[in-house]
């Protein structure tokens, strides 16, 4: 019987070239010089990292560009431990929700600097609200990880 | 064929390679320009559809997720259709739906794709299953030379009849796109160029086929009453058909090619039209290949099968002839792949309400879309009028 | 606008799949395997269908009835193919055919080879449409469609 029910293996691979328009292009960079940016919206003056082109709530074109700092607080977390095909990071490692100081939405990445041994520690470093700041990597491409993570704030 | 329904609003991107532009702000690009055209705002759109083809086109899956914020769709009803090729008329024709259930008075639909971002030849014989088929496939050339063949040997059209009359449309295409400021291709050719043009699959050369596109397409779907109340000039739908076919190629007849038959048979009979070649003024057929536009003209009863070349070669398909196809320069000149079919309705929408500019046919009053998807599967006919 | 602002990012993405093919798929590469190239017969139509499905997709039918068809057929339609695209799997040029073998009532696809297939002209004077082809097999099997090599075309 098992020998009617065959299963093949097929991998698809297929190449990209994303355009990133003005708007990232100019939100990356920003990373590479250790800047957060966002960008302000002149009617509801909602502030969006990263940076939009126009504001999700108006649909109007966002009027400036802001620098922001570099931490927030936590507004949620989880502890990736399940593997799967083309992840990023080895596990176990932590993806949070931030929302950084002046800005009026999430913002994903990274948290590092707690011990992912211990998670009743981790439970209580990482409560809701809690304070984290940016680690910057060494190595720049304008990309994402231009911010290696983000660590607790003492 | 439930309650009546009007097109208020057209808006398009100007189509080619778009790489200025992340693809969330070119979707936004053309729904800003229809709520324009439609003068309304986001909030008086009650629910939005979305179309581009497989994720794995531009490597983002959801796209309707993707341009949430880009069409205005979050807190409101989506609905994501595919048909490969025939989205744009098939995104169409569920707005329509939407409508004509008395369920909302104004949907945007959008259509959309990215083609610079991907490979698309690669990722389209992922349309192809991959035990029997994918191996040996060659991209949308491949097929549509395929079925192209299979129809000229079928009815004896001699090759020298099916070039000459294959270049004419080219053409007639590509002069019709320099009157069209969307257009992704804006080139005139001749006779000759196109004959001697690089081979892509024989016999098809470089003008036969269409460019792959960046664009973006957005219509605005409403009811009687509300077009009433907003709108001058609304273009009204009068009929549509929609045929599928089986999966695996080699199964139907692509030569005398039911889906497109019915299809057309389908809408016409919902708008009364006995004689097409006649009644209609204007034809946006979906043209990415120059010979297969001729098996849709029989299709779609302009001229009795095997005959296409006749009446090409008379001139009765230009935009000075008896029946113009593609006034805007079509598919050939422009496909952004989920946006194409959407492209076509929108251009038959401002050729009824006289809004088409340059590439205006004096006095349409009657115009068919269409467009066809997968690998020769499915086809999709909207036929737009100006009186109810 | 000036090139600095089209800021481009590359990247590739591979995504792995594993599928079923379920009874009717697998004995079919079973019997490739022994050189037999088996159809489905419908009990309601009566058509023969390559490859075979588990059920006809005109009836909705269970098709359950085997069929031998002829190892030769006949030219459908066929495209002389010479475009590179990313992961292709078979080497350009080839020739991408729709054939219908003696006994089927589909065309299916496959490929036509067994010839020189550098001159395209020279190709032309081979492969027509209408002209008859047959199945060469590959020594090795591998449990796919190219277990069967090509079809090559009968003089």
């Amino acid at each position: 019987m098992a020998k009617e029910y065959r299963t093949i293996r097929n991998d698809v691979a297929l190449p990209y070239q994303w355009a990133l328009g003005k708007t990232w292009a100019k939100f990356f960079d920003g990373l590479k010089e250790e800047k957060i940016l966002g960008t302000k919206c002149a009617q509801c003056g909602k502030v969006f990292v990263p940076a939009r082109t126009f504001c999700p709530e108006c649909f109007k074109d966002m009027a400036e560009w802001v620098e922001v700092k570099p931490e927030g607080k936590i507004i949620t977390w989880t502890l990736v431990k399940a593997k799967y095909y083309g992840q990023v990071k080895e596990p176990p490692y932590i993806v949070a929700t931030i929302q950084l100081a002046g800005t009026d939405c999430g913002f994903h990445h990274f948290i590092g600097g707690v011990d992912l041994g211990d998670f009743k520690k981790m439970k209580r470093k990482l409560k809701r609200g809690a304070k984290v700041k940016a680690v910057w990597s060494l190595e720049k491409k304008a990309d994402i990880y231009d911010i290696a993570q983000f660590v607790p704030v003492k | 064929m439930g309650k009546a329904v009007a097109i208020i609003g057209t808006g398009q991107t100007k189509h080619g390679r778009r790489s200025d532009v992340c693809y969330p702000d070119l979707v936004r690009e053309a729904v800003s320009a229809a709520l324009e055209d439609a003068g309304i705002t986001l909030k008086d759109v009650d629910g939005v559809v979305l179309g581009t083809m497989p994720s794995m086109m531009e490597g983002v899956s959801s796209t309707h997720f993707y341009f949430a914020e880009a069409m205005g769709a979050f807190r409101k009803p989506v609905m994501k259709v595919e048909t490969c090729g025939s989205t744009g008329q098939s995104i169409g024709h569920c707005g329509f739906y939407w409508v004509a259930s008395g369920m909302a008075d104004v949907v945007l639909v959008v259509g959309s794709e990215k083609m610079s971002e991907g490979d698309g030849q690669a990722t389209m014989t992922t349309v192809f299953d991959p035990f029997f088929q994918r191996t040996f496939a060659a991209g949308a050339p491949g097929v549509f030379t395929m079925q192209s063949m299979e129809w000229m040997y079928r009815f004896k059209i001699p090759e020298e009849k099916g070039r000459e009359a294959a270049a004419m449309i080219s053409v007639s295409n590509h002069d019709n796109a320099m009157d069209n400021p969307y257009a992704h291709i804006r080139m005139r050719v001749t006779m000759d160029e196109v004959k001697n043009a690089r081979i892509i699959t024989y016999p098809v050369r470089l003008f036969d086929v269409c460019p792959a596109s960046d664009g973006a397409c957005a219509v605005i779907f409403a009811s009687k009453e509300k077009t009433k109340k907003i709108c001058k000039k609304p273009a009204w739908i009068k009929g549509l058909g929609f045929r599928g076919e089986e999966f695996f190629y080699g199964e139907s007849d692509k030569a005398i090619w039911m889906s497109a038959t019915e299809a057309a048979r389908e809408a016409y009979r919902q708008a009364g039209i006995r004689n097409p070649l006649k009644e209609l003024d204007v034809a946006e057929v979906y043209n990415p290949f120059t010979y297969q536009e001729m098996i849709f003209y029989e299709c779609f009863g302009f001229c009795p099968r095997g005959e296409a070349p006749d009446y090409v070669l008379k001139g009765t398909f230009k935009k000075n002839g008896q029946l113009p196809c593609c006034p805007s320069g079509g598919t050939l000149c422009t496909n952004p792949i989920g946006a194409t079919g959407l492209i076509r309705l929108a251009e038959a929408v401002l050729q009824v309400t006289g809004k088409a500019g340059a590439r205006q046919v004096e006095g349409a009053k009657l115009a068919l879309s269409h467009a066809m998807g997968g690998v020769d599967q499915f086809n999709a006919v909207t036929i737009v009028g100006s009186k109810l | 606008m000036t090139k600095e602002e089209h800021r481009i990012v590359k990247g590739q993405i591979m995504v792995p799949y594993e599928l079923a093919l379920g009874r009717t798929w697998s004995n079919f590469y079973d019997y490739l395997k022994e050189e037999k190239i088996m159809g489905k017969k419908c009990r309601k139509c009566e058509r023969v269908l390559v490859p075979p499905r588990s059920f006809c997709p005109r009836c909705f039918e269970d098709m359950d009835e085997w069929v031998e068809v002829s190892q030769e057929g006949v030219v459908e339609t066929w495209v002389y193919v010479n475009m590179p695209f990313f992961a292709q799997e078979i080497k350009i040029p080839f020739i991408s055919a729709q054939i219908r073998l003696d006994g089927s009532d589909t065309g299916f696809i496959h490929q036509i080879a067994g010839i020189d297939l550098s001159d395209f002209d020279r190709v032309r004077e081979t492969v027509k449409l209408g002209g008859r082809v047959k199945a060469v097999w590959s020594k090795e099997k591998k449990g796919n469609i190219l277990d069967i090599a090509y079809f090559e075309p009968v003089k």
